[in-house]
């Protein structure tokens, strides 16, 4: 019997949501780390059991916990991101040189062939590699030194590499993103990065078509085909058929093409979702509606779903990482809101009903399928 | 014995109740207690001082006998009652927010 885990991080804490494979009802654990951000939470793809928690405080800094056992116990592990080498300077808003600084962790990958290797994406942006199951971490210095470095600037959030996608086909293949500098990738298993954003306009920047410098908000790809990526940027959605070596626009009949988070079906490579968000100025959805957008065609065409989601008064968002699916035959979908809900749809966004509300503000919903 | 007391969030942390006792080997200095606390209890490495720089947080502030001596020198000595453990020192989260 299969059944479902949902990892929630949240501003006050981490939830874990579990159910069978109906997807009907629903126990929730938590808060797990009470009162502390909890920005990531995530399962190890070879080990469903060991589960990683990004745990921070404007106080007390970066914890970084882990658990062997589906998240019963957990266990503080290292939490020391030291820069390696040189720190230098990136772009502080007004312009000036601000050297980098290490804030928090934005999000934490890990390995699918490894249990013990994961990566952890920081604010200010750097990635960082565990090979001991997160007792102690070393970073990936190529992509912050990379040339273009100094260029960088942080968005609103701050300047955190909140992406990692590794590629299942390819070892030695890492994406990355970064608010606001954009999509970065490696092929040398993190040793060198190259920038990705031919194709993205961004207004907001003296050269909307720079090389560097967009406020990329998130990256999907489906394991299956890896070298097709989706990419919901500040403003437009995105989609790239190499790698991210060349990106077009896929907003198509979206009523707003703003928006934090995207994913892909379990099974179908084409079916791809958004919240639409109505602008960077006014987070929360348009015309106070709640709505999923679904594109069965890979982008440009896309359809409301709003089945089981509130369609008046509604004005919460949905953060960048708060969406994930499940890979059971009819997939699920997930997504936390600043509100403190978390939607489940148990038929690919057909039908949504709320599996937990009132939770602090969701940062994060990842998702794990156990057999 | 040097009595440390801890804010809420980090006695969470360490799984100890409101105050700790620790050995201080040698001059009792900001410094010394929280070698000797993170010696004790590990899982507090990063959450008083810097990992790196081992400066204090910026939000953390250090009390003892109602004196703030968040801005001492950290290798300073500490009062004679926290020395003797008359007195605790205190481990605070500022006040900040709204």
């Amino acid at each position: 019997m299969s059944a479902i885990r949902v990892l929630v991080g949240t501003r006050k804490g981490a939830f874990i949501l579990t159910s069978d494979g109906k997807r009907e009802r629903w126990d929730v654990s938590g808060p797990h780390f009470a009162g502390w951000e909890i920005y990531h939470v995530k399962g190890s793809p070879v080990d469903p059991n060991r589960i990683y928690a990004s745990q921070s405080s404007s106080w007390f800094g970066q914890v970084v916990q882990r658990s062997n056992d589906a998240g019963k116990t957990w266990e503080t592990v290292g939490n020391k991101f030291a820069y390696d080498g040189t720190t230098g300077t990136h772009q502080w808003y007004d312009g000036t040189p601000h050297p980098w600084a290490f804030a928090r962790v934005w999000h934490l990958e890990p390995s699918v062939t490894d249990v013990d290797v994961v990566y952890a994406g920081v604010e200010d942006a750097a990635l960082f590699r565990s090979t001991d199951g997160a007792q102690s971490w070393h970073e990936l210095p190529g992509l912050r030194t990379h040339e273009s470095g100094p260029r960088w600037q942080p968005g609103a959030g701050g300047m955190c590499l909140h992406t990692i996608l590794l590629d299942p086909s390819n070892p030695r293949r890492i994406f990355i993103a970064i608010s606001a500098a954009g999509a970065f990738r490696s092929d040398d298993a993190g040793e060198t990065w190259r920038p990705i954003n031919h194709g993205l306009r961004s207004e907001q920047i003296p050269d909307p078509t720079a090389e560097v410098g967009h406020c990329v908000h998130r990256i999907a790809m489906h394991r299956a085909r890896p070298h097709v990526l989706f990419m919901q940027k500040h403003w437009d959605v995105m989609r790239s058929n190499d790698s991210g070596d060349n990106w077009i626009e896929v907003s198509g009949n979206l009523p707003t093409d703003f928006g934090f988070p995207i994913d892909v079906h379990a099974h179908e490579p084409e079916t791809i979702y958004v919240v639409p968000i109505k602008s960077d100025s006014e987070h929360y959805p348009l015309d106070g509606k709640l709505r999923v957008y679904r594109s069965r065609a890979g982008g440009n065409e896309w359809e409301a779903l709003t089945n089981g989601l509130p369609q008046r008064d509604c004005y919460v968002n949905v953060l960048r990482d708060a969406m994930a699916v499940d890979s059971l035959d009819a997939c699920g979908v997930y997504f936390g809101t600043t509100g403190g809900q978390v939607y489940a749809s148990a038929d690919t966004g057909d039908h949504w009903a709320p599996i937990v509300r009132d939770l602090p503000p969701v940062l994060s919903v990842e998702v794990q399928t156990l057999e | 014995m040097i009595r440390v007391v801890l804010p809420a969030h980090l006695r969470k942390l360490a799984h100890v109740d409101r105050e700790v006792s620790l050995d201080v080997v040698g001059p009792v200095t900001q410094r010394t207690v929280l070698d000797a606390l993170e010696a004790c209890y590990p899982m507090l490495c990063g959450t008083i001082r810097d990992q790196v720089t081992q400066r204090r947080r910026p939000f953390v502030r250090f009390f003892a006998c109602e004196e703030d001596l968040s801005h001492d020198n950290p290798d300073a000595p500490l009062p004679e009652q926290v020395v003797s453990g008359v007195e605790p020192f205190l481990v605070v989260g500022a006040m900040a927010g709204g």
